[in-house]
């Protein structure tokens, strides 16, 4: 078995807040294998985007790595002193962002942004390196990229926008890549595009990618596993087509039955009762209890441990609903399935 | 960018006119100059005299008419006292004014700025604070006895420093300019210290606000996802986006330090336009006040109108936008 590029093991963020400690994100693991896609999925305060933003150290006071490991490449991170970290965002962890509109120095040239990237962590001539930068703008399908380079990011659309950063991003072909739901703010057809040269990309440079959003349609049609995450907490997890085939928990199955779908003109979009929970105010027992409805008492006091099933999946749930054939739990949940 | 320029211009046509008119108004308003140039012991005859030669014996849209035609020839009136030209006196005194405002504009960007930015970084640390908190004296003690206090320490106790008037200045391109002589900018250098000390406080504030905010972008962590060091991301990123509030503001000030760097230069007895204001006002020559306060709103709309040049070049986003309208 090869080791993975990035490998997040019981990762904990915790924020000090004025109602006390706040733990974002608790006891999350995950690995991504080279040119693996994974998706991280889950509602706003779900914690996907402060794991995204661990991965690269980026998280600021009063927040902070309150205990697990992320190595990428085998290195570990967790601990590093922010120079080294340095050395390493942009260079083998890179993160894109949600809004394109605001990710790029309104103020700065694009070659100014780009290059800057590049000598940052290679000591190449200015001329190299815009030449590096052109080039990439040209793969991610910038027409004309060299008088581009000289633009200002507000004479690019949104969508062109997001490409720079991508092109800004891979520079430096790093080993994995967060992608914080960078098509949420664009249009459903940039979206597709950029969906797939992102996919190219990484595919091509054999980087990995970690995809949050909490949109399961474009986690389908991307991602070869998928963690789903709740209150914090990765609450299942394995290969993309089964999970979204079988969900486990039945927060994922409430995920699913939320995407619109052709299929089901006519009928009222289901939809999960009641919101995410306050993470400063969490229910002892399963964070998810209070809007499911195969709750039972165990839900409300025991707080479920992550369990494994066949097939590379996991769930953290009392009463899974469409566990896989063959364990031994399979026969105490059936009867909950709707 | 023209069609931009053309209508700020006419903008700024208009408040000119608007503003002749009030002052002329509010001047005319203000005593009788007859009686302070007379001879206390003059016949009334002597009196009308007087105000014949002056003018002031006319209705007052004569009088305004008068102005404004010979305004408009760019002659502002000739002063009662000094028998000159009034715009000539003014000038005379123009550039002493003007390099005092400059080297306190710069004193307070050097000040300002840097510990704007360190105060920004840290909110909450023991520098930020204490930054912060000193910023509010510079705001609240009053501008002349904080200059008192200077030659108090500088030219009296210690003796370091020139009290007061100007020193020896260097022509320029024919403007007798001090800042270029040892002695010149040891006589500038309390009094542009004095007029800086508010402003520098005022760019404190708006430096630390727009670090704040500046560091909150998106662009800010995106820089830091790249890998940048932390002295690019302030010194590049940080910096020109957060300069564009300072300019703003530091334009407008300029104007009003250049206008009003009367109380200043009344305390260190510096030959410049504004202890020429407060002369002119207790001697009611009414050319010089009036020639002063409108070359004070054509300051104003100049600087206006080169800050948001400025602003255009500082940012794209302006240019773009105004070249569209």
């Amino acid at each position: 078995m090869t080791t993975p590029v990035l490998d997040v093991r019981d990762l904990q963020v915790t924020f000090s807040t004025r109602e006390g400690l706040v733990t974002a994100v608790d006891g999350v693991s995950f690995r991504v294998d080279a040119g693996e896609v994974m998706g991280l999925v889950g509602e706003s305060g779900s914690g996907k985007s402060v794991t995204g933003l661990a991965v690269l150290g980026l998280i600021d006071p009063p927040g902070r790595i309150a205990a697990g490991s992320i190595k990428v490449k085998a290195t570990e991170l967790v601990g590093q002193s922010e120079k080294a970290l340095q050395k390493v965002r942009g260079k083998d962890v890179a993160m894109i962002f949600q809004d394109p509109m605001t990710t790029l120095n309104p103020v700065l040239r694009i070659d100014t942004q780009m290059i800057e990237a590049i000598r940052a962590h290679e000591q190449v001539s200015e001329k190299a390196a815009r030449e590096r930068a052109r080039d990439a703008l040209a793969k991610v399908g910038i027409p004309s990229p060299e008088e581009r380079l000289n633009a200002y990011p507000n004479q690019f659309s949104g969508g062109m926008r997001q490409r720079v950063a991508i092109a800004t991003a891979l520079l430096n072909r790093p080993a994995v890549l967060v992608a914080d739901e960078p098509t949420t703010a664009l249009d459903v057809t940039i979206q597709a595009q950029i969906l797939s040269e992102v996919q190219a990309l990484c595919a091509e440079t054999g980087t990995a990618l970690v995809w949050i959003t909490h949109d399961l349609s474009v986690i389908a049609g991307l991602a070869d596993k998928v963690a789903v995450m709740y209150a914090g907490r990765v609450v299942e997890e394995g290969p993309v087509a089964d999970v979204l085939e079988r969900p486990i928990h039945p927060y994922t199955a409430g995920l699913i039955g939320s995407v619109p779908s052709r299929n089901k003109r006519g009928v009222p979009l289901a939809q999960i009762p009641g919101m995410t929970p306050q993470l400063s105010k969490l229910p002892p027992g399963c964070p998810f209890a209070p809007r499911c409805g195969y709750s039972t008492d165990p839900c409300r006091t025991i707080r479920p441990e992550r369990t494994p099933y066949p097939g590379g999946r996991a769930a953290r749930c009392h009463n899974p609903l469409d566990v896989p054939p063959n364990t031994p739990k399979a026969d105490a949940a059936r009867e909950l399935t709707p | 960018m023209l069609v931009y320029l053309i209508r700020r211009i006419g903008q700024s046509l208009l408040v000119i006119a608007v503003m002749a008119v009030l002052v002329f108004l509010a001047v005319y308003a203000v005593g009788d100059p007859v009686a302070i140039l007379a001879n206390p012991e003059a016949t009334q005859q002597e009196l009308d005299a007087i105000a014949a030669r002056l003018g002031l014996d006319r209705p007052l849209w004569e009088q305004f008419a008068i102005f404004v035609w010979n305004a408009l020839q760019g002659d502002l009136g000739t002063s009662f006292v000094y028998s000159e030209s009034a715009l000539t006196v003014i000038l005379e005194r123009l550039p002493a004014t003007m390099e005092l405002a400059f080297v306190a504009l710069v004193l307070s960007i050097l000040i300002g700025v840097p510990l704007g930015v360190i105060a920004g970084l840290k909110p909450d640390g023991l520098a930020g604070r204490t930054i912060m908190s000193t910023s509010i004296l510079g705001f609240s003690l009053p501008n002349f006895w904080i200059g008192l206090m200077l030659i108090l320490l500088f030219a009296v106790e210690l003796q370091w420093l020139p009290a007061s008037g100007r020193g020896d200045t260097v022509d320029v391109l024919g403007v007798p300019l001090s800042m270029f002589t040892l002695d010149g900018l040891s006589h500038l250098l309390l009094p542009a210290f004095t007029l800086a000390l508010y402003k520098s406080s005022l760019v404190i504030r708006i430096a630390q606000a727009g670090t704040r905010e500046v560091m909150l972008q998106d662009y800010v962590r995106f820089a830091r996802a790249k890998g940048l060091s932390p002295r690019r991301i302030v010194m590049v990123h940080v910096l020109k986006n957060m300069m564009i509030p300072v300019v703003t503001v530091l334009g407008l000030e300029l104007g009003s330090m250049i206008a009003f760097a009367v109380v200043t230069e009344t305390v260190f007895s510096y030959p410049g336009m504004g202890k020429l204001l407060i002369d002119s006002i207790n001697r009611l020559d009414r050319p010089i006040v009036v020639a002063y306060l409108m070359l004070t709103v054509f300051i104003f709309v100049i600087i206006n109108l080169v800050v948001d040049m400025l602003y255009a070049a500082i940012d794209p986003r302006v240019r773009l936008s105004e070249a569209k309208g």
